[in-house]
């Protein structure tokens, strides 16, 4: 059965109900894109910080018991550069994009986005809001991650201040993607297992090193976006960085980025209104 | 169907679940395009700009989960934001809300972490965060204690006395029907039945009155009144529900007082019919109606 609603609602323009006309203009303005977003990342930060501390130790020592792992297979070298820096991607993978697509999953399947929905706030600054709040949490574990793996392999510690470039850039690039799974797939379940799959592939591809993989596998890994974001890192270890190639990198991660955003921001007006 | 609500009134949406009230307001809010027909807002029209609905109105929908994490306090101010306040401003409404509506004691507590009736509020206070001339609440008042509940009716009737502001109320609660709205919609199988004043549906069933009976372990259906009585209950377990005419009524009391089927009565009630009965007098499918 159809259901044909007209409702109307009116000023009090009906006979006898007085002399009101019907009003229009009564629009409330629009919430602005810069301070909405800075409201929905406070408070995604402080539900981050309630719900996922735990979840960030996790994804830390998981990183650090990687590096010990790859101890073994590795010795020294650019696969050491490799492993230390795609580690530490690695806690930005778990986060931004695992639990960021299980959280949008979640939120969508349960009615959650109709809060967002029926508030005048640009759909980006829901979305950036989120991703720039889940990728700030990774901060902490991501240092912690790249300091040991320095320490473990002797690598340089000099040039750790591009993380400040290489956490937001790839976090953008992930947690984007992570949002877009999470608000496209029909059901929760789907949206930890897309988060969960982006995970493994960013850990398998992401740390282990480049030169042992078959041509495939290799184009996959190039098509990871964050990829770029270890790559970069790892030029940084060397005697003499190849600063030029570590620009080139971060730039195509935020290209990357931005496209990935652009796509959760078309994926979250999608789920919004059904 | 077909609905108009002026500017200023309490209007309900009043049926079982399943009988579209949701559907009707998510289609009032935005969140959903019908098929066909036209929503208007103010002289807006919902249907071809939906985006203009979130400026014109509040939403409290059944869902809490994009505030679950949040404290009361930081969920009433970060909305507060989302609707356009200015920092300042958002706190300040954050503050008025919070002491409206006796918030404080757990301002600073997550939603998670509170009572369903009291997390109820707390978004219901997000809701209250920022202006709005329309408020659209679908089941406000779902777990809450009396306090809440009377919270919850103090500030609907402030806003519409000192600010003018129009309530649209999806609610499956009767007696909540009869007490606070101007006007209700009744709705069934997503048709709207009737559409009147409380006391002016009551007055369709004027002439009745509703007999409860509750039998002690079964009813004496061997014994002729009862038998014949069981034709036109509503039968729950135990409870015999029945809608009669006056002298009827008393026929049928008379019959169950005295005799034999006296024996196996352990409660009855006579009383004056409520929206429930107008609901099942329309043809209303009965079931998910709450009286409390």
């Amino acid at each position: 059965m159809s259901v044909v609603p007209a409702e109307v609602l009116q000023g009090g323009a009906r006979a006898g109900r007085g002399g009101l006309t019907v009003e229009g203009g009564e629009l409330a303005p629009r919430a602005r894109l810069l301070p909405s977003l800075a409201a929905v990342y406070r408070a995604q930060l402080s539900r981050a910080r309630v719900a996922r501390i735990p979840l960030l130790f996790v994804a830390t020592f998981q990183s650090v018991g990687i590096m010990i792992l790859m101890r073994g297979v590795v010795d020294g070298g650019r696969e050491a550069q490799a492993v230390v820096a795609g580690s530490s991607v690695l806690v930005v993978a778990f986060v931004a994009l695992n639990l960021l697509a299980q959280y949008f999953g979640q939120l969508r399947a349960s009615g959650g986005l109709d809060h967002y929905a029926t508030l005048p706030v640009p759909p980006a600054a829901v979305v950036l809001g989120a991703a720039g709040a889940y990728a700030s949490f990774t901060v902490p574990g991501t240092v912690v991650t790249a300091v040991v793996g320095c320490v473990m392999f002797q690598l340089p510690v000099a040039h750790l201040w591009v993380l400040a470039a290489v956490i937001p850039l790839a976090g953008a690039a992930l947690s984007g993607l992570g949002a877009a799974l999470g608000l496209l797939a029909p059901r929760p379940e789907l949206a930890t297992l897309l988060g969960q799959l982006g995970m493994s592939a960013a850990l398998l591809l992401g740390v282990l090193p480049a030169d042992r993989m078959p041509g495939v596998i290799q184009y996959a890994r190039d098509l990871l976006p964050s990829t770029y974001g270890v790559e970069a890192f790892a030029r940084t270890f060397g005697a003499r960085p190849d600063w030029g190639g570590v620009l080139l990198d971060l730039g195509v991660c935020g290209v990357v980025g931005v496209a990935s955003l652009a796509l959760a921001t078309w994926a979250y007006r999608r789920a919004a209104v059904r | 169907m077909s609905l108009d609500i002026w500017r200023g009134e309490i209007f309900g949406l009043l049926g079982p679940n399943g009988a579209g009230k949701s559907t009707l307001v998510r289609q009032l809010t935005g969140l959903m395009r019908p098929d066909s027909g036209s929503v208007e807002i103010l002289g807006h029209d919902i249907v071809r700009y939906p985006e203009r609905a979130s400026r014109i109105l509040a939403y409290l929908g059944q869902e809490s989960t994009a505030l679950d994490e949040l404290t009361v306090s930081l969920a009433v101010e970060t909305t507060a934001r989302l609707r356009g306040l200015g920092l300042r401003s958002a706190r300040g409404e954050r503050d008025a809300v919070v002491e409206e509506l006796g918030l404080g004691a757990i301002a600073s507590r997550p939603l998670k972490k509170l009572s369903g009736g009291q997390r109820r509020l707390a978004c219901f206070a997000a809701a209250l965060a920022g202006e709005r001339p329309l408020l659209v609440l679908d089941e406000p008042t779902t777990g809450m204690d009396p306090v809440a509940r009377r919270a919850v009716w103090g500030a609907v009737d402030r806003r519409r006395a000192e600010r003018g502001a129009t309530v649209v109320l999806v609610t499956h609660n009767v007696i909540e029907a009869e007490t606070v709205l101007d006007r209700v919609a009744v709705l069934d199988r997503g048709r709207v039945i009737a559409c009147d004043t409380p006391a002016g549906l009551k007055e369709k069933v004027a002439g009745e009155v509703r007999v409860e009976l509750v039998w002690r372990e079964r009813a004496p259906v061997e014994v002729a009144a009862v038998a014949a009585l069981r034709a036109g209950a509503v039968e729950s377990g135990r409870r015999w529900s029945l809608r009669l005419r006056p002298d009827e009524a008393r026929a049928a009391v008379a019959a169950v007082t005295g005799g034999p089927a006296f024996a196996a009565l352990d409660d009855f009630s006579l009383t004056t019919p409520s929206l429930e009965d107008v609901y099942l007098a329309l043809g209303g499918s009965a079931k998910g109606l709450v009286k409390s």
